[in-house]
């Protein structure tokens, strides 16, 4: 036993990546078990690893972690990057909820029948740039500080830069009219632990490629459960 | 200005009324500013009012918060109802996500079609015993304790309250293969704040009716 957390899920995005992001942020070394088939899945549900029966999961000090935001609160809590108050907290939370729920419109868009898709990707730029990201933009405008909350770096500036990225995956000028958040970009990036996991050859996993939809769409029974 | 929170959203439950039930749980006092309006949501835009254009918004020590789960966070923190570790609250999380899952599956049924609402209820019921349900039912039959996380009266326990309640308005006899959770249920509801928050003329809402429906799709411009 390495001591190590361990992540179970499918090897690509999904729920998990979020968490893979603030791992490295934090600069601590994970290792990763896939589901590669239903099968799979089912065998982790059987022996009882899973509390609701879902991915992801993740072995952390003795426990086995599931939910995504239940595992984000810990790791934050752990590695000193949730704040240094409640009300830093508060507001870190109500950032991060943010990001979370503009992940998951963009993660949903590789699901999407070809008919919904033009609409649906219409809908992701204009939540994107009239909803969220005016107002990290006008945060870091108006406080001047490096990082979103605290003048400390924090899970809020690991979540939006990993938004920031996926949007532009979306729409690659989407930060076009953020001038303060392209800044914001090329500096957390510019964190050796971020800038490490940006690499080539690091954990992050790559965008769903549409030829896997198919297996994804199977190992989770995607519409039946 | 008074100082205690003060909470706006529709009048009915919604993605408010966990909140309800946290703030009646600690025994704090609030208000209530329900949207009515379409007129009353965009002034509340102009004034930038909600950092992302949405409610539940909460009034509370200075900040307008907004995002359900940071509001309800900041509420547990404060009160003490978090644990008292973070590997305590690591578990209040995890089971309150559970709950939360649970809980959206019902969230969305006054909007659906009487046809979907029926197909609805069938995947809510499934779900709860035997998804949800029984993880609750295990952890309080292995630890024996009276409230699900550290032997300490917890958010986990507001929220599975709540999330009993909600079910068995769909189906009376949910929990019948579920002892510890009847017992749950009752030991529960009997605290005096919460006892209180069950009682008629309560700031508990009702299960939501087609007057809520058409006041949220009103004020929101939300067709679905």
């Amino acid at each position: 036993m390495s001591g190590k957390p361990k992540l179970y899920y499918f090897d690509g995005r999904g729920r998990m990546e979020t968490i893979r992001w603030l791992l490295a942020a934090a600069g601590v070394e994970f290792e990763e078990q896939f589901c590669e088939t239903r099968e799979d899945l089912l065998k982790l549900r059987q022996d009882g690893h899973l509390l609701f029966q879902q991915v992801p999961m993740v072995e952390i000090d003795g426990m086995k972690m599931v939910q995504t935001r239940a595992i984000l609160n810990y790791i934050a809590g752990k590695y000193n990057l949730y704040g240094k108050n409640l009300k830093e907290r508060a507001l870190i939370d109500m950032y991060v909820e943010a990001t979370s729920d503009l992940n998951e419109i963009i993660m949903h868009h590789p699901l999407q029948p070809p008919e919904n898709k033009a609409k649906h990707l219409a809908s992701i730029i204009e939540k994107a740039t009239m909803r969220y990201f005016p107002v990290y933009e006008k945060a870091l405008k108006d406080h001047g500080q490096d990082f979103l909350v605290g003048n400390q770096f924090s899970r809020a500036d690991v979540q939006l830069l990993e938004t920031i990225l996926m949007a532009e995956e979306c729409k690659p000028d989407i930060l076009s009219k953020f001038p303060v958040l392209q800044v914001f970009k090329a500096r957390i990036s510019n964190i050796p632990t971020i800038k490490k996991f940006l690499q080539p050859g690091s954990q992050r996993k790559l965008p769903l490629d549409a030829a896997l939809i198919p297996k994804v769409i199977s190992i989770f029974n995607i519409g039946n459960e | 200005m008074t100082g205690i929170p003060k909470l706006c959203y529709f009048n009915g439950r919604g993605k408010m009324e966990s909140i309800r039930w946290l703030l009646a749980a600690a025994g704090v006092e609030f208000q209530e500013e329900f949207l009515e309006t379409r007129e009353q949501f965009e002034k509340l835009l102009q004034d930038g009012a909600l950092l992302f254009q949405q409610v539940p918004l909460v009034e509370i020590d200075g900040m307008k918060m907004v995002q359900t789960r940071a509001i309800l966070s900041y509420l547990a923190a404060k009160y003490n109802l978090y644990g008292k570790d973070l590997k305590e609250r690591a578990l209040i999380d995890m089971y309150v996500e559970g709950t939360t899952d649970l809980m959206g599956l019902i969230l969305m049924c006054p909007f659906l079609s009487s046809e979907e609402k029926e197909k609805q209820h069938t995947v809510i019921i499934q779900k709860a015993t035997n998804r949800y349900f029984p993880v609750y039912e295990k952890v309080l039959k292995d630890h024996r304790q009276n409230f699900l996380v550290g032997n300490q009266f917890s958010w986990a326990d507001v929220h599975l309250l709540e999330a009993i309640l909600m079910v068995e308005e769909k189906n009376s006899s949910v929990l019948s293969e579920f002892p510890q959770l009847q017992a749950f249920k009752a030991r529960i509801s009997n605290i005096p704040t919460i006892k209180k928050f069950l009682e008629p003329g309560s700031q508990r809402k009702p299960v939501p009716d087609d007057k809520y429906v058409e006041t949220v799709r009103r004020v929101l411009q939300m067709y679905f």
